[in-house]
């Protein structure tokens, strides 16, 4: 296809779908009119039903609990496929060590470590009362190991997030959530029907078994995005050893 | 739209024109992240503080991360 003909059907397709786009966008709602039926209901009911102030924790971790099951076992399975075939093809545990960085790197890295560890519990522990919650909480606080690394302390790196701890956690994390699942069966409830006293709202002791789901996915994450990373870096490292 | 929410969907729509400009690996891992930190901002005047955090651990830590990662490996370490 010469230059030109490529422009001419870039030229009309680009007519057409912006043509088609504007038509869609004339359609929506009026800025700042909010047409869904679905959020209005679960604004007005989730907060006396569950006694929580977060209503998207209420939908992710409750009304759709199922559904994060399932999300949740997707990230499970594959960050597991990821482990199986980088560990297969590179067998043994590699030894490395620490390498010099910059000082202002290792300074920064060392300081917001553990402010980032922090930040990553607080986000997690109040996901039903404030935006937040065991997904994004669990990523913060992978990302205060992975800086750790940045910082240039692998050693310090592997011995806080040895192998078998964190496939422990990721295993009690996915399970946990089954779990719970199940204990709201043998209470005589449907599978994942909230359980357990709903506390006062706004407080972390609200919210029934959320907090129970909430938890669980956090340590799922956390240490799903440890795995992945540790995986990557070891194999950066084999790539490393055997290019010289 | 408050004059805010308008300049946030401008300084996202610019962040998106740069990251498609960009062709050098590292300088793209580290301005998608900015543009993810743009979207951030875009979420949060629009009041969506919950997919302003998803978008900020995912888009401005995981990615980059992995992409990081990808980098040092397709270039041999």
């Amino acid at each position: 296809m010469t230059r030109r003909t490529r422009l001419r059907l870039f030229a009309g397709s680009a007519t057409g779908l912006g043509a088609l786009l504007l038509w869609a966008m004339a359609g929506l709602p009026d800025f700042g009119h909010y047409s869904g039926a679905y959020g209005r209901i679960l604004n007005a009911a989730a907060p006396p039903e569950r006694h929580v102030s977060s209503v998207v924790a209420a939908v992710v971790f409750d009304y759709r609990g199922f559904d994060t099951l399932g999300e949740e076992f997707i990230l499970f399975t594959s960050v597991m496929g990821v482990a199986l075939l980088l560990r297969e093809v590179r067998g043994d545990q590699v030894h490395r060590r620490d390498r010099v960085q910059s000082d202002a790197v290792r300074l920064v890295g060392v300081a917001f470590a553990p402010l980032l560890l922090v930040i990553g519990l607080y986000v997690v522990a109040h996901g039903y009362i404030t935006p937040g919650g065991g997904f994004q909480g669990g990523v913060v606080l992978a990302a205060a190991f992975a800086l750790l690394y940045v910082a240039g302390e692998y050693r310090a790196y592997r011995r806080l997030t040895p192998a078998f701890a964190v496939d422990f956690a990721e295993g009690t994390g996915a399970g946990g959530y089954a779990v719970v699942g199940i204990v709201s069966m043998l209470l005589g409830s449907a599978y994942l029907h909230n359980f357990g006293p709903l506390g006062t709202s706004g407080t972390l002791a609200s919210g029934g078994s959320i907090a129970f789901l909430n938890i669980a996915t956090a340590l799922e994450v956390g240490a799903a995005f440890v795995l992945l990373f540790t995986e990557f870096l070891e194999e950066v490292e084999v790539s490393r050893r055997s290019g010289g | 739209m408050i004059p805010l929410q308008a300049a946030a969907i401008l300084l996202v729509a610019l962040g998106a024109t740069a990251v498609v400009l960009t062709r050098d690996l590292v300088r793209l891992a580290l301005l998608s992240s900015v543009y993810a930190l743009l979207l951030v901002v875009l979420f949060l005047v629009f009041q969506a503080p919950d997919v302003a955090i998803s978008e900020l651990v995912v888009g401005a830590i995981g990615f980059p991360l992995v992409i990081g990662v990808a980098i040092v490996l397709q270039r041999g370490g």
